[in-house]
């Protein structure tokens, strides 16, 4: 592991401490926040940075830095639960549409077929209509939204394994469908799976993020880092850091996890 | 060979029946997306009557409001008249604004069709030029450099590149207004002063996206072996590219700019609202608050039939651009 | 030497970085010269530097790799010039041919196009004049209609003929030099010589001087004047081709040699044939794609195939690409399912689909393809691929599973280091070993081998072909033998099926393809393959058949008609061929009899 990381180039040493930052955040960001992230700490609304409030305070006086500890664990917690929910399921689909009867594969490509001609946002838009926004419904909602994209993707790659003659070979032998799928495929897909559970997550966060600056996401009390941006936006005009930083925040995470992704796999690629 | 059995049949013959394939095909996928919609937003119990009548109504009138709406009706029966609707190009009545669906859209599509085309006319160049570019210089300084930048750009939150935008031009330079209202016969300077931010908002992040599909698209075809054959037939790399990559590269190109673009009606959701600007994104926005099933439906269908539009002209573009479907 | 030579090489050598930063040498001061109108073939295995001095010649090196020495062609220089005069030498002093034409022509535009666009970027025509010198090549290349061929695009037209109109277009410039690199080697035999006869024929017309790259000694022998044998990028022996050929001097070129042609140790012939054989095909019809309403598959392949093989026999099954040989090999092995006939193992026919074989009828029948590189599962070790079929036909494991994969590799005469390595870090042969244990372990009465060798070098060949050999006579193993190469299905086989179109044309004995008669198609397969002796291509008494005009195929007649050069007319283009026995015991699918095929 190390070695690997050690040969990435910079961009993707980079990312990787980033990403390892927020994941780090994730788990101890509540312990180590200064303040109560709900309490309200500062005279002063959209105050600067100061020794006091490292990212100054919002709009109704709070710790931007503790709500901000806080936020960053619903933000990458909910969409590594969401993106690997997404994956997962995604790629047992495609598996069972490459190794199961003709019908069965045609039946679910259509099913994804039809899932990704609506565009992610206008998805979680009704589902989130139609059903609300708790928690859980949430994560199950972007999840959702990101299946059809990976289905597609594990599908041509597992389809394009069916062909090869080692997998000829193991039907010819007489072998299962599940050792088909599980022994002789999958094993093979998981590098290139791998970066594509990274863009689903990349895309995840989006998702999230931009449906709780919606005000449709995640709900008061708890909020992520897309519900600060929201709560805080009215300080836009005065360049408060209480909206900047959790933006900034989330900018931090995506693209750091998309520099890791793109440097992990160019090695192989090239 | 094969060219001896095109040369009975008109050579038009079998690029159409590809592309009216192709069109039943998209209209079908059409339908079934009705369907999910539908199903998910339609058949469910906290249902429309509710909503108007408020929480202070009693059975008989939630039920009086119920049949006159016809939610007593089945599922399919309700599915039927509303496809049917859709169809004629009566999608139903807003509950919320109780004006039809059809009134409230016709204002606002004109608007968020504007923006599109707007942030197209900016992208689609922009992100055909640094492609190509990064695509020539491969694996070179400039190729590096474009490619973790446009990296870092798809992975931006939309609200980000908005909120940048508004602090640099309307707070710290104060050349814009933070708001994109277009007054009724706008002027040159006040068309350009509503829409340099939204589409800019806009434009930064589809522009990278397409940028790198086009990269990749033209970096696939400069792995085969025909390009090393033009290399060694002496051909200079402008003519490689525009004479013989190019060519080859129109179907995932063309693919590349439809799926960005769709996107791009997808990141409207969030610029329309930061921008307050009177679109179809933000109305549908409204909808999902207030939970306007029919308005929320209809703007939901509006952009999936975008969608497969564009992936439909993409695809006729292919099939157009590519000798052995062409010449079936 | 007399005449000035016209190129000249000194010192070649080409260097690549390794991924771990170490440089090696793949071409290693490499000198030669050409006089000027004749041509030097460039000849060896894979990987030992053929096509990197043939690009070098051009001042191209793929992947970042480095040139250094000297290359002079007619009275210019090629070494350190920058780029732009590089480009201006290419494709129009010094031309290439590559390997697949269909991959090489730009499909999406016109052949016309692209065979004059030489010309037109080196100025050395203009427009109409360039087109109609390629309509002159055309015609000096015998290709069908030479006006209007260049209007069609690539995926329009055959192999042979790309690969045709490839020379043409590196002719258009009148170049001093043409390099063709395996010109021929994707192509079947019969369609090589057509494309050789071309070759020879245009090159006599133009006097140019040429470069030819090829692993195949016997094309080389038709080609070339000189003869230049490289071996891991050093020239192990260079000679002219008619000395070179008589009197090898150097080790590695007579083993060569004796490589391109395959003897298998000779196999007592199986004991007399059983009252039933082990393994039955019986009229199968088979098909891809979806079936229709009467059972006919929209793609049909087979038609009325039947075979037998007894226990320990070996049987070839010859035929050209597309023949239908790997269909046969994919309905035994239940892979494909037929949609008329029957396979009987032992005299008790087989289910037509997997899921209704038992294990034991499966582990009976094995099957070998062609390509170990894809063949081989890579997220596996050796010893898992060979551990997999012990386990599910003989539920071996642990201690017991390993002591037989050691001798699955002692079998197959592997060294047992490999056992925890993936196939990725193995040789080419060594794969083609691994795969054949894997059919080993299930310790099966037949397998059917597709190709199994032809990927191979000659070399590699010859040893993976007396492996088969051994196996055969120490197990008792049967084989169904697919091969495209006579040569090779002769060396191993008892019992010899030729294909044609899905139909099998012949079927007999190994010593009955010695000498005619023999169907008319196996007749130009046999005479197709390029002896080892220069001069043959000059004699080779057959020019393609002009295809008989008119005649709507219908099923019944012979299907090889539009290409006999025997056909009759009268008879063959109205009734369909009778199943006749020749007098060597062979029977064949011919209006023809013995007295008509013998000469
Ligand atoms: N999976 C497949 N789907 C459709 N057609 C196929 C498939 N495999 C082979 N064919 C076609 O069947 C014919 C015979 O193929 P094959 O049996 O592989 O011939 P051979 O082994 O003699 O080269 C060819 O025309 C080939 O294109
Ligand atoms: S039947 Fe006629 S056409 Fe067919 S192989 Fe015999 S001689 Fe040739
Ligand atoms: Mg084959």
């Amino acid at each position: 592991m190390l070695h690997a990381a050690r040969r990435l180039p910079l961009s993707g040493k980079i990312g990787l401490a980033i990403v390892l930052f927020w994941l780090m955040v994730a788990l101890i960001g509540p312990f180590i926040a200064p303040y109560t992230p709900g309490a309200f700490v500062s005279e002063e609304v959209f105050a600067g940075s100061s020794g006091k409030f490292w990212f100054g305070s919002d709009f109704l006086g709070r710790d931007v830095l503790s709500r901000l500890l806080v936020g960053a664990r619903f933000t990458v917690g909910l969409s590594v639960l969401a993106a690997t929910l997404a994956c997962a399921t995604g790629t047992g689909l495609a598996l069972t549409a490459a190794v199961g009867p003709r019908w069965v594969d045609e039946l679910l490509s259509r099913a994804m077929d039809t899932m990704i001609s609506i565009p992610g946002k206008v998805f979680a838009l009704v589902m989130v209509a139609a059903f609300g926004s708790s928690l859980m419904l949430l994560t199950l909602i972007v999840a959702i939204t990101y299946v059809p994209g990976n289905f597609r993707i594990a599908r041509s790659l597992a389809v394009g394994l069916a062909r090869l003659d080692y997998v000829e070979v193991a039907r010819a032998r007489g072998e299962g469908r599940l050792h088909l799928a599980l022994v002789e495929m999958l094993p093979n897909m998981i590098r290139p799976l791998f970066a594509d559970i990274g863009l689903r997550f990349v895309f995840i966060v989006l998702l999230l993020s931009g449906l709780s600056f919606l005000g449709l996401g995640l709900q008061p009390p708890d909020a992520d880092l897309g519900s600060l941006v929201r709560e805080n936006v009215s300080g836009l005009g005065e360049g408060a850091l209480a909206v900047l930083v959790p933006a900034l925040a989330i900018a931090s995470l995506t693209v750091s996890v998309n520099l890791l992704i793109d440097a992990a796999t160019q090695g192989k690629a090239r | 060979m094969s060219g001896s059995a095109s040369a009975q049949r008109p050579t038009w013959i079998a690029p159409l029946r590809l592309i009216a394939a192709r069109i039943g095909a998209a209209l079908l996928t059409l339908l079934l997306v009705s369907m999910v919609i539908f199903a998910i937003s339609g058949l469910l119990p906290g249902d429309a009557a509710q909503e108007a009548l408020g929480q202070g109504a009693t059975a008989g009138q939630i039920a009086a409001l119920r049949h006159e709406m016809g939610l007593d009706q089945p599922g399919p029966v309700r599915y039927v008249r509303w496809l049917g609707g859709i169809v004629k190009g009566d999608p139903g009545t807003s509950i919320v604004a109780n004006q039809p669906v059809s009134k409230i859209i016709s204002e606002r599509l004109p608007n968020t069709l504007r923006l599109a085309a707007l942030t197209s006319m900016v992208a689609v160049p922009l992100a055909f030029l640094i492609g190509v570019f990064s695509a020539i210089a491969r694996g070179r300084r400039l190729d590096r450099a474009l490619n973790v930048l446009t990296l870092s750009m798809v992975a931006l939150p939309e609200f980000l590149v908005a909120t940048l935008a508004v602090l640099l031009f309307a707070v710290k330079l104060r050349w814009l207004p933070s708001i994109a209202l277009v007054p009724q016969e706008p002027t040159l300077g006040e068309f350009l002063r509503a829409y340099t931010m939204p589409v800019i908002s806009l434009a930064v992040i589809v522009v990278a996206q397409m940028a790198r599909m086009i990269r990749a698209a033209i970096i696939a075809e400069l792995d085969r072996p025909y390009v090393e054959m033009a290399r060694l037939k002496g051909v200079r790399p402008g003519r490689l590219i525009f004479r013989h990559v190019l060519p080859n590269a129109i179907g995932p190109i063309v693919n590349a700019m439809a799926l960005s673009l769709s996107y791009l009606f997808g990141g409207a959701i969030i610029v329309e609202t930061i921008f307050s600007y009177p679109g179809l994104a933000s109305l549908m926005v409204n909808a999902v608050t207030s939970r306007d099933m029919p308005l929320l439906q209809a703007c939901a269908m509006i952009f999936c039939a975008t969608y497969l539009l564009l992936v439909l002209i993409a695809d006729t573009v292919a099939i157009l651009a590519n000798p052995q479907l062409r010449k079936g | 030497m007399t005449t000035p030579s016209h190129v000249d090489v000194r010192d070649l050598s080409v260097t690549v970085r390794r991924p771990d930063g170490t440089l090696l040498r793949i071409v290693d001061s490499v000198s030669f010269s050409i006089p000027r109108g004749e041509v030097l073939a460039l000849i060896g295995e894979s990987g030992s530097g053929k096509t990197t001095i043939a690009l070098s010649l051009m001042g191209y090196a793929r992947g970042g790799a480095v040139i250094s020495g000297q290359i002079r062609v007619g009275n210019a220089s090629l070494d350190g010039v920058g780029p732009a005069s590089l480009a201006a030498q290419r494709g129009n002093r010094i031309t290439y041919v590559a390997q697949s034409a269909a991959a090489a022509f730009n499909p999406s535009r016109r052949i016309i196009d692209q065979v004059i666009e030489p010309a037109l970027i080196h100025r050395t025509a203009a427009a109409p004049a360039a087109r109609e010198r390629a309509i002159g090549l055309f015609r000096a290349l015998a290709l069908p209609t030479p006006e209007t061929i260049g209007e069609r695009y690539p995926h329009e037209l055959s192999g042979g003929q790309l690969q045709r109109l490839m020379a043409a277009m590196a002719l258009i410039t009148k170049p001093d030099v043409v390099i063709f690199d395996e010109p021929t080697t994707a192509l079947d035999v019969t369609t090589q010589v057509e494309v050789l006869q071309a070759f020879r024929r245009v090159f006599r017309e133009e006097g140019a001087t040429g470069v030819y790259v090829s692993h195949d000694l016997a094309v080389v022998a038709q080609m070339a004047d000189h003869i230049l044998v490289l071996n891991g990028g050093k020239v192990r022996e260079q000679n002219s081709a008619a000395t070179l050929i008589a009197e090898p001097q150097d080790d590695y070129t007579r083993m060569l040699m004796s490589a391109a042609q395959p003897v298998v140790q000779a196999i007592t012939p199986p004991a007399p044939k059983a009252a039933t054989p082990l393994l039955e095909i019986d009229g199968i019809f088979a098909g891809y794609g979806p079936i229709d309403r009467e059972g006919r598959p929209a793609n049909p392949v087979l038609s009325a195939v039947s075979l037998s093989i007894g226990k320990g026999a070996a049987l070839g099954v010859i035929g050209e690409s597309g023949s239908g040989k790997s269909t046969v090999a994919r309905v035994v092995a239940g892979l494909l399912t037929p949609t008329a006939g029957t396979v009987s193992l032992d005299g008790e026919v087989l289910a037509p689909t997997l899921a209704e074989r038992t294990r034991e009828q499966l582990r009976r029948v094995q099957i070998v393809f062609q390509n170990a590189d894809v063949a081989l599962n890579p997220a596996h070790s050796v010893g898992e691929i060979l551990a997999r079929p012990l386990r599910f036909y003989h539920g071996k494991t642990g201690a017991d599973a390993r002591r037989r994969v050691n001798e699955l590799l002692d079998l197959t005469r592997l060294p047992s280091s490999v056992i925890d390595r993936r196939c990725g870090e193995l040789s080419g042969g060594q794969k083609q070993r691994v795969n054949l244990a894997r059919a080993l372990a299930a310790e099966p009465d037949i397998i059917l081998c597709d190709e199994v060798t032809s990927a191979l070098d000659t070399v590699v060949r010859g040893a993976i072909l007396d492996l088969l050999g051994d196996l055969r006579r120490d197990l008792g193993l049967a084989y169904l033998f697919i091969s495209h190469d006579i040569a090779t299905v002769k060396a191993l086989c008892d019992e010899i099926v030729v294909f044609y179109k899905g139909t099998r044309v012949e079927h007999g004995t190994s010593d009955a393809y010695a000498a005619p008669p023999y169907h008319p198609y196996t007749e130009l397969l046999i005479t197709s393959v390029p002896e080892l002796r220069p001069g043959w291509l000059a004699d080779y008494p057959y020019q393609p058949v002009a295809p008989v005009a008119n005649v709507t195929q219908s099923s019944d007649i012979c299907r090889f008609l539009q290409r006999c050069p025997r056909s009759r007319q009268g008879l063959c283009d109205i009734a369909a061929p009778p199943l006749r026995t020749l007098e060597n015991g062979s029977r064949i699918l011919c209006h023809l009899d013995t007295s008509e095929l013998a000469h």
